[in-house]
């Protein structure tokens, strides 16, 4: 098995309108999609939610703190889950299933630190 | 034994026998660089051997044999350093909790070379890249042939084929055939990348001629293979018929200067009658397995075409029910704007004008070179010349091919002389 990271690249302002029975139901769909890991032959590893952008500080090569995500862009990443699965197809079929109502996801190995990737 | 025996026996091996030697190596090696260095090593000794001992009777298990035992070599040699490596996904047996294992019952588990035509063409994979991977892994093209055939430099290319292959085995790209239930959609990126890969070579203008024929050559053996191995797939012998049907044009689409020769232009008598034949065949087939797939419906549509004696007397009738059925499982601009050029000869240029107008607003086909070219032609049939003119200046502005745009800038003379000569109105 292989780790892997689904990012979650949302619109933020979909969260910002939401009313509160869509909040319930993303909630439960997201506990959906961490049973459905298991049911699919996979594992979780972990995942957080992330604070909207404007909670962010960046802190760039020289030192230098700014307020504000690294990037600005209309998606940002709102959270991540790491899961584990046989392969990049696997991978792919389970976050599939992951909820993204503002955006979509993006899948990445997790690198093991014994050997260089690059 | 004779030099020129042996070299011709390599020739043919390489050509016949590398995407089954290669994809059988991937297995032991674990690894696609790897496999490929062993299995050219492999092709190095056999120049040896084969001139010693003569040419065995299976040369392609002969070097399927040679290339494994390199590979194991290796593995032994460099077991320390392996286990560093991410090795390429594969079941060494029948996994019990993978689906797309149970799904094919064990003897079955498919040829070796549909795992690696598979995972070339993976969809998580950039469509370049999975047209490229394919020559150099399944065809076993050296990647200048491979840089010279898409117009790009030998290390831009290289970079291109190493970051697919690195893409494989970091994000663990399984090298296997996919379930029955993924079959289809998979299949599709695999017959895109092989139709892609003809007709880069078969398209007229930039680049080398031998080069492009070579691509049109391996993309039918490909093709083949793909139609011999998955025959339960009506789309793989859909893709076989289109290109041997739009092959067998090969000879005619061009004259002497290179210059562009339009169907109506084409001398019919110099089309391959064998590949004609071979290509009705395998569509017929196709056609009778079932509700006919996107490349079945346009080798059927290229049929009508080959068997017709002349442009005039071609079914127009026919070509537009094919394009109708094929505008209801591929609903593109393009095949739409084909559609309307075959109702131009089925029900005359005026009736194909208001389809023209319609796919004028769609903004897919807003630079389209084809589109005003299209609309030139028909003008250019009723009679409006200057109508005509304008749209042919059109198309030249939009195309990036000489020998396009070197026919195009002849009918605008044509028409341009035309309309001098009428009357001025009033």
């Amino acid at each position: 098995m292989t780790k892997y990271a689904i990012l979650i690249y949302d619109d933020p302002t979909v969260y910002e309108n939401m009313s509160p029975e869509a909040w319930g139901a993303l909630v439960d769909a997201h506990s959906t999609f961490t049973k459905q890991v298991f049911e699919l032959g996979g594992s979780l590893a972990g995942g957080e939610a992330l604070a909207p952008t404007m909670t962010a500080t960046t802190i760039k090569g020289g030192g230098t703190v700014t307020d504000g995500p690294f990037v600005e862009t209309k998606e940002a990443l709102g959270g991540f889950y790491v899961v584990e699965a046989r392969d990049l197809d696997h991978a792919v079929e389970i976050a599939k299933l992951c909820p993204a109502p503002g955006g979509g996801v993006e899948v990445r190995p997790v690198v093991d630190p014994t050997m260089n990737p690059f | 034994m004779q030099a020129d025996a042996v070299a011709a026996a390599l020739a043919q091996a390489h050509r016949s026998e590398w995407a089954f030697v290669l994809s059988a190596t991937v297995r032991v090696a674990g690894d696609l660089d790897v496999a490929e260095e062993c299995v050219q090593e492999a092709y190095v000794s056999a120049l040896q051997a084969w001139t010693r001992d003569g040419v065995p009777e299976r040369p392609g298990a002969w070097l399927t044999t040679a290339a494994r035992n390199k590979a194991r070599d290796r593995l032994r040699r460099e077991v320390t350093l392996r286990r560093k490596l991410p090795l390429l996904v594969e079941p060494a047996t029948v996994d019990p909790h993978d689906p797309a294992d149970l799904d094919w019952p064990d003897a079955a588990v498919p040829d070796d070379r549909l795992r690696l035509v598979f995972t070339c063409c993976h969809p998580t994979l950039a469509p370049e890249a999975r047209v490229a991977l394919t020559l150099r892994l399944v065809c076993g093209v050296p990647t200048p042939d491979v840089a010279r055939a898409f117009l790009v430099s030998e290390p831009t290319m290289a970079a291109r084929i190493t970051r697919a292959k690195k893409k494989i085995s970091e994000a663990r790209i399984p090298y296997r055939v996919p379930s029955r239930a993924e079959l289809p959609e998979r299949l599709d990126s695999v017959l895109t990348a092989v139709h892609l890969l003809f007709s880069t070579g078969h398209t007229a203008g930039e680049g080398d001629a031998l080069v492009r024929a070579e691509l049109c050559d391996r993309a039918l053996y490909l093709a083949r293979t793909l139609a011999a191995l998955l025959p339960e797939q009506a789309e793989t012998r859909g893709l076989l018929g289109l290109l041997l049907l739009t092959d067998a044009r090969r000879a005619t689409r061009t004259d002497e200067q290179g210059q562009l020769l339009l169907l109506a232009d084409q001398d019919r008598t110099r089309w391959d009658q064998r590949a004609i034949l071979e290509g009705l065949t395998v569509t017929a087939g196709a056609l009778a397995s079932g509700p006919p797939g996107r490349l079945t419906l346009q080798a059927a549509i290229a049929g009508v075409h080959a068997m017709a004696p002349s442009l005039e007397q071609t079914d127009w009738p026919r070509v537009v029910h094919l394009y109708d059925r094929l505008l209801a499982v591929w609903n593109t601009p393009v095949v739409a704007l084909n559609r309307a050029a075959a109702v131009a000869f089925a029900d005359g240029p005026a009736a194909a004008l208001p389809l023209l107008d319609e796919l004028a607003t769609d903004p897919r086909l807003a630079d389209y070179p084809y589109l005003p070219a299209t609309r030139a032609d028909l003008l250019r049939r009723l009679g409006d010349a200057a109508g005509a003119a304008q749209s042919y200046r059109r198309a030249m502005e939009l195309t990036a091919n000489a020998a396009e745009r070197a026919f195009l800038e002849q009918r605008l003379a044509e028409v341009s002389r035309a309309a001098g000569a009428e009357p001025p109105p009033g």
